[in-house]
């Protein structure tokens, strides 16, 4: 097996195995990911974020690799060594990165459903400028409806492709994708054809901002007052594991659990999703681990809580 | 006067016919390669020329066929990339315009060479006439016998199918002329795998750009060591230059690699110097993507010695003091261009071809093509000129694929040459307002 080295930390990992997921496996200082999704085929290599810098391509071959390279598709070879929160070139570009996924997205967190759970907010924090340079007119679209349960905010998209990807391998036919090109490409449906078979709904938690969002949830609640529960129920469809989001005794939406990286753990359908909103549909299995520093468990669990099955699950 | 392999029989009557083309040597190559060739022979004889990548990037096209994948049964596939899409580069349009039959001759012996059934010709939208020409010299070559099954008797069989795209630069990129070919939206893919591994439709694929296939034809005819004795170096054989700009003579040219810039410029063969008798200011001397030179270092190396039309000198000190050949888009400005509203042009293209794949080029190119409309329309602020360059910086090397690369490499040779356009842009405002304004030089000593 391959062993490679991610900021002076060595591991063993599988013949094929990326970068990214060797990073995941070591568990700290692992490159961000907005495009890149574990369970969807061809993700990733489009956002540029998980920017990495091999200083040497494997033992057969020491000599590093010219550019930087995106860890999310880059396999590791025996002997790599790669240099992540280490490179201040990675440091810089990844900074820069982050400034142009910026420039077009609109800083309306206030009003946007996703904040708290947002992929970008979290990297903006981390690596974004506290002022935009970009001073000209932001692209604007309309808001279109996808579905009756689904709205697609395109201001918000950072074009991720992750939906389109949804589209293409969890749903029997694609009836959305990618138009027009450069910076005023857009994801729309073929003349506003509704998007609508039973696994839909992913594309909203494949989403890492705020531009698919739940109609059924929309404006209801920030997610921070809400407090995620793990349930069950026998679905024909898909597992029907999921996690349902509480404001008191109120089911407010219903997603699929999410991993450490803010993956899917499993796909649901969307009668889970958008039409089970009673506890009394649900066998709760207790409350959904959240990460200390997640702003979802402010005010809710001031002492970690241990989770016998969940815990197995995160350590797989 | 340089030798000339491809534009040789470029004049002679009924050239673009199969029976004009054969009476003037056409269809040898053919013969020879298959009939007294096996293909590796082919290859070798590539690669003893020396033949580099004609599209731009310069890659050995020897050593590029050497990596096509034989190890699998699947199929193999030769594409040739005719979407010249470059600004500044107009060499294969002559080409196929003119001697289709140089194009398909080389495409059949190469594809010999490659073991390949079925090739094609990708041609970009815009050259839809072209389109018509080579449909109708294969048609010829299938009639001849060039063609389709059993060629000449010697049992190798071959398909050639012309396909346009729509009209997108990115096509150009060979990984999205893969994708664009199968039907996709043209996307560039990530590498690896590399097309020569997995390329169109999963299988073996070599791109290669018209001018290299067609320079497969006179290598085979007089052999490769024959076609190394041209160039200096590692820069082989004959080059098309296309030159345009404000020179007396532009068009395609023919030059032997390692003719010297300033020969090219100003000698009657080529260029034949400077139009309306004015000064050369700077020169663009391989298609929009590359650096912009100014004079002083576009005729003498940053060593003092001459500098040639070749790969090596013109790569000369890195992008400090050098640009590259690339595709042969020579663009030639006078002391009456301005380099601003030159970058800002080029800049619009890149911002209006980008395909959005990847956040840095999508999102930057816009920026850098709006910045630089600010200052070429005199609103420019001087922290501007700074901000491009930031801009440019995040943009190169961190992208999918080289369009990123050559959207940030002329914004950045402008201003490391000419910053001072730049600033007087900027501190001159009421001046640029004009659509043909010049930068005065002596504005230059009356600084604020």
């Amino acid at each position: 097996m391959p062993k490679v080295t991610i900021d002076d930390i060595t591991i063993e990992v599988p013949a094929g195995t990326t970068i990214l997921e060797a990073a995941r496996q070591i568990g700290v200082n692992v490159p961000p990911a907005m495009c890149y999704y574990s369970k969807l085929k061809g993700s990733g290599g489009k956002c540029r974020v998980c920017l990495v810098k091999v200083t040497k391509g494997s033992d057969k071959d020491p000599r590093p690799m010219p550019k930087l390279v995106a860890s999310c598709r880059t396999t590791v070879m025996d002997g790599m060594e790669v240099r992540n929160v280490t490179s201040p070139e990675v440091i810089e570009a990844r900074r820069g990165v982050v400034e142009f996924l910026l420039v077009n997205h609109p800083l309306d967190c206030p009003i946007c459903d996703q904040a708290g759970e947002c992929h970008l907010q979290d990297l903006s924090y981390d690596h974004g400028l506290s002022k935009s340079r970009y001073d000209f007119e932001r692209r604007t679209f309309e808001r279109i409806d996808i579905g009756d349960k689904i709205q697609l905010h395109m201001n918000r998209c950072i074009l991720c492709y992750r939906c389109t990807q949804v589209a293409e391998q969890l749903t029997p036919e694609r009836k959305h994708g990618v138009l027009y090109r450069g910076e005023v490409s857009e994801i729309s449906t073929f003349i506003a054809t509704a998007v609508d078979n039973e696994f839909s709904g992913n594309m909203i938690d494949v989403c890492p901002v705020g531009a698919l969002t739940d109609k059924t949830f929309r404006f209801k609640s920030r997610v921070w007052f809400t407090k995620p529960m793990y349930a069950h129920r026998n679905c024909p469809t898909c597992s029907g594991k999921v996690a349902l989001w509480y404001q008191g005794e109120e089911v407010l939406r219903v997603t699929s659990r999410k991993d450490k990286w803010g993956e899917s753990e499993g796909f649901i359908c969307n009668e889970c999703r958008f039409d089970k909103k009673n506890t009394s549909d649900w066998t709760i299995e207790g409350p959904a681990p959240v990460d200390r520093h997640s702003v979802i468990s402010q005010n809710h669990y001031e002492l970690p809580y241990e989770l016998p099955v969940n815990q197995k699950k995160l350590s797989n | 006067m340089g030798r000339k392999l491809l534009l040789e029989n470029l004049d002679k009557p009924e050239i673009n016919t199969i029976d004009g083309y054969i009476k003037y040597g056409g269809y040898r190559a053919l013969e020879k390669a298959l009939k007294s060739m096996t293909p590796d022979e082919v290859t070798e004889e590539v690669k003893k020329s020396g033949l580099r990548g004609r599209g731009g990037a310069g890659f050995p096209t020897g050593m590029k066929w050497s990596f096509l994948d034989k190890s699998t049964d699947k199929p193999r596939y030769l594409l040739c990339n005719a979407d010249e899409s470059e600004p500044g580069t107009f060499k294969d349009r002559l080409l196929m315009e003119k001697i289709p039959h140089l194009l398909v001759e080389g495409m059949i012996v190469s594809s010999y060479a490659l073991g390949c059934r079925t090739s094609y010709i990708y041609i970009r939208g815009e050259y839809m006439f072209i389109l018509r020409i080579l449909e109708k010299a294969i048609a010829e070559a299938y009639a001849k016998g060039y063609l389709g099954q059993n060629i000449l008797g010697t049992g190798y069989s071959l398909d050639l199918h012309v396909h346009p795209g729509a009209g997108a630069y990115i096509c150009g990129e060979e990984t999205a002329l893969i994708e664009s070919l199968e039907g996709k939206r043209g996307n560039p893919r990530i590498k690896p795998p590399f097309p020569a591994i997995a390329g169109l439709y999963n299988c073996p694929t070599i791109v290669n750009n018209v001018e290299s296939i067609a320079a497969v034809v006179p290598i085979v005819n007089n052999g490769g060591e024959d076609y190394a004795k041209i160039g200096i170096g590692k820069s082989t054989g004959t080059k098309l230059i296309s030159a345009s700009g404000n020179i007396n003579k532009p068009g395609v040219y023919e030059i032997e690699l390692g003719v010297s810039v300033e020969e090219f410029i100003y000698s009657d063969e080529y260029c034949g110097g400077i139009a309306n008798g004015l000064d050369i200011k700077a020169c663009v001397p391989g298609g929009s993507s590359v650096p912009i030179l100014p004079k002083d270092l576009l005729f003498k190396q940053s060593d003092g010695s001459p500098r040639l039309m070749t790969y090596e000198s013109l790569s000369e000190g890195g992008f400090a003091t050098g640009s590259m050949l690339g595709s042969g888009g020579f663009i030639v400005f006078d002391e009456k261009a301005c380099i601003v509203r030159n970058t800002w042009n080029f800049a619009r293209f890149y911002h209006h071809e980008s395909c959005g794949q990847c956040s840095p080029c999508r999102e930057g190119t816009g920026w850098m093509e709006r910045v630089l409309h600010n200052i070429e329309y005199g609103h420019g602020k001087m922290e501007d000129i700074d901000l491009l360059w930031d801009i440019q910086r995040k943009i190169e090397g961190n992208t999918i694929c080289p369009l990123g690369d050559a959207a940030a490499w002329p914004v950045a040779a402008a201003i490391r040459h000419f910053r001072h356009e730049f600033e007087y842009h900027v501190k001159y405002p009421h001046r640029v307002f004009d659509a043909d304004h010049v930068y005065q030089p002596e504005m230059k000593m009356q600084t604020v």
